[in-house]
């Protein structure tokens, strides 16, 4: 019989098309390619690494309720990020109200009620291009907007409140265009049967588009959030506080006030051997308060998709 | 379409058709409040440009033009030598583009072509947790750490704070930014052009290189692009690790400064955000330059990443 052992059919075969060599230059390729990101891994682990162990000493000695109450002081040991923590928590609260209601409601406009004109056209190139502008020129707008200018008198100058407007304006680009991506996703389909019952254009977008976009909407507002929070270069121009100050208590928006990445920032720049405990405690606060509202974001995402 | 008529045998009516009043003045109001909330991003990126102009101007004729050729910047002490802070921008980009473009890229054809889903899930959340990491902390950590550990025991010689310094850290800030939009980029490549090449025979690496990155190379310029007009705009790490050294740098081993970072320099100390002076007007001067940067690079941007749409 000329039968072959088909095992041994498909082994020639093989053999014959890949050839005896082994593929050396894909090998180098693929370890270049995994060499990137354990650079990026290690970079990361350095980062925690570098980060940690004189915060942690500090809460353990300390404890960590005695960081996160005190007031600023000239003091290290005493010294605590008590008004950054206010600072930076109620500054998130007024962008959450501001950004989400304004960006959701001109992504609603983009997505569902502008037909392709000059005004459009216009609103989408600059939202874009406003994504891309640099923190720092946001803090130069806030600056001659709410600290200097026509709103002044509004937010009493240096305040929690211009700070919190200012953030605001930074984040409302990114919520608009993930907000727009997230009702892009809703299916025409529904929509179309909004439509076939007589519903207007509102009732469609209320009880059936936002309703399904809202969990996409809520991660980019989330994420924005957590952008802004860990953003000090606008607040130079807010006159975030860096020395000892009184006030910067909860409810105190046209207060003298100061933030976490302000405080990090300026005890970054001093003495290490004195602050350099202080300065790694206040950023693992800061990480804590960014994880954390990245955390809150994803559980709220899971809970709108469940619901889907 | 024929009229209806007044007596129609099914008793239906014009006005019938028209919709209840309530319901089509909520439309309407809801429509006005909508196109006010989309107008109110056209009004601030006006407002951007109108405030950026009005006091780069007022600084500008505030003193004389030969003053901005002058090697310090330090306007203080009415120094006005914008092209110290330009350089030193320039030299932390080019260091971090060279940090985050081929790592970003690498880590983008991995996480595209080479991973299992298992992997790339377990994989991309690191690159995401490093996105989310505050600017500022990037920026202890290279004073920390990068200049110590890495580059004073590359170079001895080399002060402890320089552009090198500042420049691997925004690079390393800018990785995730490299990535993401790399690997979309690359995701966008239809399977039948990968499956074309696999049937003439091609390795998956000459795959990779000859018609992967090829077909999605305007993605992955727009990425490089929107990385330089990131590290541009990125200013906590360059104010803590550049040095804050006012001349105009020659090496990126130099001390120095940025755009951004003599920016926030101007509004550092609590008397200068009183300033309506030009020492204070002059970081609005130096936000209008930063501004016409990264404008320009987004732009350029923009248009790559419409190629690659059109494109598929």
């Amino acid at each position: 019989m000329a039968l072959v052992d088909s095992e041994l059919t498909k082994d020639i075969v093989r053999a014959r098309i890949e050839g005896n060599r082994s593929d050396s230059a894909g090998a180098v390729f693929k370890a270049a390619l995994v060499s990137c990101l354990v650079i990026v891994l290690v970079a990361l682990v350095a980062l925690i690494v570098s980060v940690a162990p004189a915060g942690l000493e500090v809460f353990s000695s300390r404890g960590i309720m005695d960081f996160l109450l005190r007031p600023f002081s000239v003091r290290p040991e005493k010294a605590g990020v008590f008004q950054g923590t206010v600072g930076t928590v109620t500054s998130a609260v007024i962008v959450a109200l501001i950004s989400f209601p304004m960006g959701v409601a001109a992504a609603v406009y983009l997505e569902e009620y502008a037909s392709d004109n000059w005004f459009t056209r216009i609103v989408n190139l600059v939202i874009r291009n406003l994504a891309g502008v640099p923190a720092i020129v946001y803090g130069l707008l806030g600056f001659a907007l709410f600290v200097k200018g026509p709103f002044s008198g509004l937010t009493g100058g240096t305040t929690l409140l211009s700070t919190g407007l200012t953030l605001s304006i930074l984040v409302l680009p990114i919520v608009v265009i993930t907000s727009a991506e997230a009702i892009r996703a809703v299916p025409a389909s529904l929509r179309e049967g909004g439509y076939g019952v007589g519903a207007t254009r509102w009732e469609v977008t209320r009880t059936l588009v936002l309703p399904n976009a809202m969990g996409g909407m809520l991660t980019g507002t989330i994420l924005g959030l957590a952008r802004a929070l860990g953003e000090a270069a606008p607040l130079f121009f807010m006159g975030a506080k860096t020395s000892v100050f009184s006030g910067g208590n909860w409810g105190e928006l046209r207060g003298d006030f100061t933030a976490l990445p302000m405080i990090i920032t300026d005890w970054a720049t001093r003495p290490a051997a004195k602050w350099n405990g202080n300065t790694q405690a206040a950023i693992l606060v800061t990480l804590a308060v960014v994880l954390g509202i990245n955390t809150v974001g994803i559980v709220l995402r899971n809970r709108f998709d469940r619901k889907k | 379409m024929s009229t209806v008529e007044p007596h129609s045998p099914t008793g239906l009516r014009l006005e019938d058709l028209a919709g209840s009043p309530t319901r089509n003045r909520t439309e309407r109001l809801v429509h006005l409040a909508l196109t006010g909330a989309a107008a109110t991003s056209v009004l601030i990126s006006v407002a951007i440009v109108a405030v950026l102009f009005r006091d780069a101007m007022g600084f500008v004729t505030s003193i004389r033009l030969g003053d901005l050729g002058d090697e310090i910047w330090n306007p203080r002490l009415g120094r006005f030598g914008v092209m110290s802070p330009i350089l030193g921008t320039l030299w932390v980009t080019l260091v971090a583009v060279l940090v985050a473009g081929p790592i970003g890229l690498g880590a983008a054809i991995y996480l595209s072509e080479y991973a299992k889903p298992r992997v790339r899930r377990s994989v991309k959340p690191v690159v995401e947790v490093l996105a989310s990491i505050p600017s500022v902390v990037v920026g202890y950590f290279a004073i920390r750490f990068i200049a110590p550990e890495l580059v004073q025991r590359i170079f001895p010689g080399a002060p402890a704070k320089n552009l090198l310094v500042a420049g691997i850290a925004v690079g390393l800030l800018t990785i995730p930014l490299m990535t993401s939009v790399a690997e979309d980029a690359l995701r966008a490549v239809p399977l039948n052009l990968r499956e074309a090449s696999y049937g003439l025979g091609a390795k998956k690496v000459t795959t990779v290189i000859r018609v992967v990155v090829p077909a999605a190379v305007s993605g992955l310029v727009a990425g490089l692009i929107l990385s330089i007009s990131r590290a541009i705009g990125e200013t906590m790490v360059v104010f803590l690790a550049a040095g804050g050294v006012p001349t105009r740098p020659t090496s990126p081993l130099d001390g120095g400064t940025t755009v951004t970072a003599a920016m926030a320099a101007v509004a550092t100390g609590t008397d200068n955000v009183a300033g309506a002076s030009n020492t204070f007007q002059s970081a609005f001067f130096l936000g209008l330059i930063l501004f016409a940067f990264t404008l320009t690079l987004n732009l350029v941007a923009d248009r790559f990443v419409r190629r690659v749409r059109q494109k598929y």
